[in-house]
This record gives C-alpha cells, structure tokens and sequence, in this order.
C-alpha cells in the first residue's frame, strides 16, 4: 500500500468513528475519583448520600452561628427564604414545601452558607438538615438523620405536585 | 433641497383604532412612497450660509483600538442591576437588558441580562473539565482543547428567567421603571457550540438513563434535572456567544443551552452532566421554580416558557414627543416555537391591528414586531398580544393571575399595557 493509499484509509477510517459517535472521540476516561462531590445529587431514594449523622440539637447550634443571620433566629424571619413554615416572608419553605429531605441536605452541602459553600461537613449538613425538619414538625425534636433514614422522612407536600413534564412533554404550562 | 410635493402629502391607510396604521405603509415606505413622505415631515430647511465645521471633520481621528467599546454618550445603556437582599448576599443578584434602549432582535453580549444565586466565579478554563458520568458506558471528561474540534452548531435563542417581569406580577400597584426593570430578565443571542447528543453518544448513555443532572462550576454548584429527550434533540454545550467566547458571567467557558426552557435550567459554567434514571429534586426544581396555582397545588417541571411579547417603543418612563407618526416596536417570543402573529391595539383592546415581523423569523427566538402609528395627542392604551405556531396566545394579566396562588411571580406572560397620558407620559398599568 502507498503512503497516499495508507493516508487515504487512516482518513476514511476515522470519518467512520466520527459518523459512528458523531464526533472526534476526544473524551478521556472519567477515573471514579476523579469527579467532586457536587458532581451529582443526593437522589430522593437515598443513592449518593454520603455516611453521617447528626441531631436537630446539633444543628441548632450551628443554624445559630451560621444560617441565622439570613434565614432568621427561628428559622421563619427572613429575610431570605426562611426554612421553616408557614411563614410570612416566603411560601416555599424547605422542610414544609420540597417534596424530599434529601434536598435540604444536598443543598446545605454544596451551596450553603452562601459566602462560604462547601465549608460545613457531612455531619453539620445531616445536623442542620434535622434541625429545618424538627423546626417543621416534620420530624421529632430528638430523632438522629443519618443517610439511612433521610430518605424515609415523608415530607408533607410531596404529593401535592403536577408533574407538567409528565403530563405534557415541553408545551408550556 | 425641498420635499417632493407629490409625496408629501400621503394617504394614510388605517388598521384599528386609537391611529394604528397598515403595516403595508410600513413595507411601502421601505421602497420610497409614503414612508418617505413621513420622513420628509422632519427635513431641514436649506441654510443660508456655508454653517461653521465641526472639529472632528477638521483633524485626524483617533488610533485603532483592539476591542471596540460603546460610544462614550452611550454610558447609560447598562444593566439595571437588583440585589434583593443588598450586603446580606451580594453574590445573590438581577441584572436586567435595557430593551427600551435597543432595537432589533440580537441583545449586545455585555447587556445580556444576568440572575446569580451564588455570584460569578472566576474560574480557571485550564483547570475546568465537562464531566459525563453516572448511568453511562463510559464515563469521560473534555477539556476546552478537546470540545473546540467537535464539530458545531449555532443558533439564535432567547433566555428568559422564569421570573421575568415578576413586579408586573406580584406589585399590588403597577411599578413605573423601565424595561430593563420590568421585563429585562430575557435576551437573544446567537449561540455556538457542540451538541450535546454527540457528547451523550460518546458517553453512550444506559437505557435506564433517561434523565440527567447538569452541574455548574460556581460557588452554590447550581444543578437542575433534564430530561435526556431534550438534550438528545436541540441541547448544546455553548462555546460562543454572537460570535466570542461566552462572557464570564454568561457561563465562561461553557454553558448549557436548552431552546425554550426556563434559565435557570440552561446551566452556566457546565462542569458535569451526570446520567440518571430519575429527576434529583435539586432545590432548584423543588421549590426554586415550581409555581403554586390558585388550588394551593403546585405544578413542576415546568421547562418550556409560553409565548409572550412586549412593545418597547414607547414603554413606561418614555416621554412621546408630541403628537403625529411614530413606529411602534417590540420584542415576542415563545419557548413552543416561531412567533405567528402579534396583534396590537391602541384602544384598550377594542380593536387590533397585526404587526409587521421582521425575518428572519426564528423559533424559541426573539422577532422584532413593528406597526407605523399615528398618535392624536390623545390618552392611549397601547397593547401588544403574541401568538406561537402551536396557537398559544398571551393572556390578559387577570386571567393569568385568576391560574395562580398570588404570590407567585414565575412563567408570567400577560398583555403588556402601556398608558400614554395626553401630555405624552408613558406609563406602566395592569388595564
């Protein structure tokens, strides 16, 4: 074979990897520990939820130094988006509103608090997580939330949800 | 020179009340004819003497510059920027488009608008990677380096936030500020970048995948759910805006762009697509941008944003320059498709006049609209009400408000009125 003839293959040869994939094939395999934690999402069933534990005794304490100044002494003030309902500042209040617990946590540990994300651990996440359900009366003052029973919280509004996707694909609602 | 007297004296064709005009005056005018004659209302009377010359015809001019900037007088065409909560979370903030300052469709990239709910982080592109993972064949990460030799798309869009034109829907009185206050969070860019199916299928997504978490780079880590048939359709990973790199604080160096879907989920700064059989219920699909009806019911996964259109010339805080001809102009759009119609109406509603759109007219972009118009000097009622190619018209603001539990501010997309005072004030009202 010629080197024109070798060239002409190698080229047809990759324009058949590009239609099979529609592109180059550049992507580089994703080592398992390479990809941060905020990479994905805790899921409601409980999958990607990290070990740890915590009380709303816990989170009290920490809620107080940390989340207070924004969210209000008890949780209800505000100004911005108290957690805890009902209240007269906002009317979706985490642990009264979202259909699942596990959000609260994977939100308080990624994004919160807002001047410092990523800066409380695991344990702080579940404790505060805990503490928003308690205020709610979601849960009991003394109950622990731990990765094996923050999905099986049932939150009170779950339920009262259409799912507009479900029902009408992208048409707007 | 003086005006041609054949001309000078055109015959107005009128469409509705309140002196709304054929917008066949309109394309007339653009060859010569009436529209000329309009324009001729407004020519100088020749001077007498040779006028003195301006300074700038009379020496060299300035030196070339590497990146071309606005005209100095222009330095009050800016964001109008809201930080709700002031010190308490600056990194929380509204920016919204000027649209009473511009015309035509494309939204200049330094004023496209802005919502942060953690601030714009000063990433480093070197150290950004696009990870796809989770319920995949192989999982794999791109570079920069590497998306730039995929082959590419671009597109003209719209974003909108979903709580765009949120005073209009939730102030008990109707608030005088302009458009960039009132409907700024929307803008029209042409994008570029790589399909997200081609990445996908790299990937080679698992049958039991069939929804994917998409993750920013910034500081809050903002994810929302997609459902994979809208990223295996016309999703892509955005390189380029109008042309340049995606602006900082448009997602610099990759953004994910989702034709029609609310803002929030076209995800900024893209850094992971992770691959799932079900939605996460991210904080931002659980209470963030759901919306509560008037039952006490809330709806979710509300992606697409209905059809919508405002006229921004004259808008509120305008002030007319006294009665005779103008052009009225504005802005629709639909997140279902192509705008099919925009009707308007200088009469409050009794009558309606269709507007003229200018091609090219795109789908889940903005169209330009226009209807020549000649005010009395009268109190006018100015409206205007888009209609998509799937047949969605926009509603009154009662009857979108009679959908919805009163507090809710997002999706709105009512009839926009305007209230023209006799002293020619442009004002904001509900009607």
């Amino acid at each position: 074979m010629s080197m024109r003839s070798v060239i002409a293959a190698a080229a047809l040869a990759s324009l058949a990897d590009m239609a099979a994939a529609g592109g180059p094939g550049l992507g580089v395999p994703l080592a398992a520990d390479e990809s941060p934690f905020y990479a994905i999402y805790a899921m409601p069933d409980g999958r990607g939820l990290p070990p740890g534990s915590g009380t709303a005794a816990d989170g009290a304490e920490i809620y107080a130094a940390k989340c207070a100044q924004c969210h209000g002494e008890t949780g209800i003030e505000g100004p911005i988006m108290p957690p805890v309902g009902p209240n007269d500042v906002w009317e979706k209040p985490a642990g009264k509103y979202w259909p699942y617990a596990t959000t609260i946590f994977a939100y308080i540990r990624r994004a919160m608090p807002l001047d410092a994300p990523k800066s409380l651990s695991n344990n702080e996440a579940y404790a505060l997580t805990a503490f928003i359900l308690s205020r709610n009366g979601v849960i009991a003052e003394g109950d622990t939330i731990t990765a094996e029973t923050l999905p099986d919280v049932a939150m009170p509004n779950r339920d009262n949800f259409t799912d507009v996707w479900a029902t009408q694909g992208a048409k707007p609602w | 020179m003086m005006a041609d007297p054949s001309v000078s004296a055109p015959k107005l064709e009128f469409a509705a009340g309140g002196g709304l005009l054929s917008r066949r005056m309109l394309l007339r005018g653009a060859a010569a004819g009436s529209g000329a004659a309009l324009a001729a209302l407004a020519m100088p009377r020749p001077a007498q003497a040779e006028p003195a010359l301006p300074e700038w015809v009379t020496v060299a001019g300035e030196r070339a510059r590497g990146y071309g900037m606005p005209a100095e007088q222009e330095a009050d065409v800016q964001r109008a920027i809201i930080e709700p909560f002031g010190d308490l979370a600056r990194a929380f903030s509204l920016s919204g488009t000027p649209h009473h300052k511009l015309r035509g469709t494309i939204t200049p990239n330094g004023l496209h608008f802005e919502v942060h709910h953690g601030g714009r982080p000063n990433l480093d592109p070197d150290g950004h990677r696009l990870m796809i993972h989770g319920m995949v064949e192989r999982p794999i990460k791109f570079d920069l380096n590497a998306l730039e030799r995929y082959p590419m798309v671009t597109a003209t869009h719209f974003l909108e936030c979903s709580g765009n034109s949120f005073f209009n829907a939730v102030m008990p009185e109707p608030m005088q500020s302009g458009c960039d206050m009132l409907h700024g969070l929307l803008s029209n860019s042409e994008w570029t970048g790589v399909p997200v199916r081609v990445l996908l299928e790299e990937a080679g997504v698992r049958p039991e995948g069939r929804w994917v978490l998409a993750v920013g780079n910034d500081a809050p880590s903002l994810a929302r759910s997609i459902p994979v048939e809208k990223l295996m359709d016309d999703a892509f990973v955005a390189l380029y805006q109008n042309g340049e790199r995606i602006r900082p604080e448009q997602g610099y160096p990759m953004r994910l762009l989702l034709p029609g879907f609310e803002g929030n989920m076209n995800v900024k700064w893209l850094t992971s697509l992770w691959v799932t059989d079900a939605p996460a219920y991210t904080k931002h699909e659980s209470g963030e941008y759901t919306e509560i009806l008037a039952n006490g019911s809330s709806v979710k996964f509300t992606f697409a944003m209905g059809v919508k259109s405002v006229i921004t010339h004259p808008s509120a805080t305008m002030t007319m320059s006294g009665p005779g001809f103008y052009e009225i102009s504005g802005i629709a759009w639909s997140g279902a498709g192509s705008v099919r119609k925009v009707e308007i109406s200088a009469d409050g509603g009794e009558s309606w006049a269709e507007a003229a759109l200018q091609e090219p007219v795109l789908p889940r972009a903005l169209t330009r609209f226009r209807l020549p118009w000649r005010w009395e000097g009268a109190p006018t009622l100015l409206m205007s009400r888009a209609e998509d190619a799937t047949g969605a018209v926009q509603p009154t603001r009662s009857s979108w408000k009679a959908r919805y539990d009163p507090s809710n501010f997002l999706h709105y997309n009512a009839i926009q009125p305007w209230q023209i005072t006799p002293e020619g004030s442009v004002q904001n009202v509900y009607a």
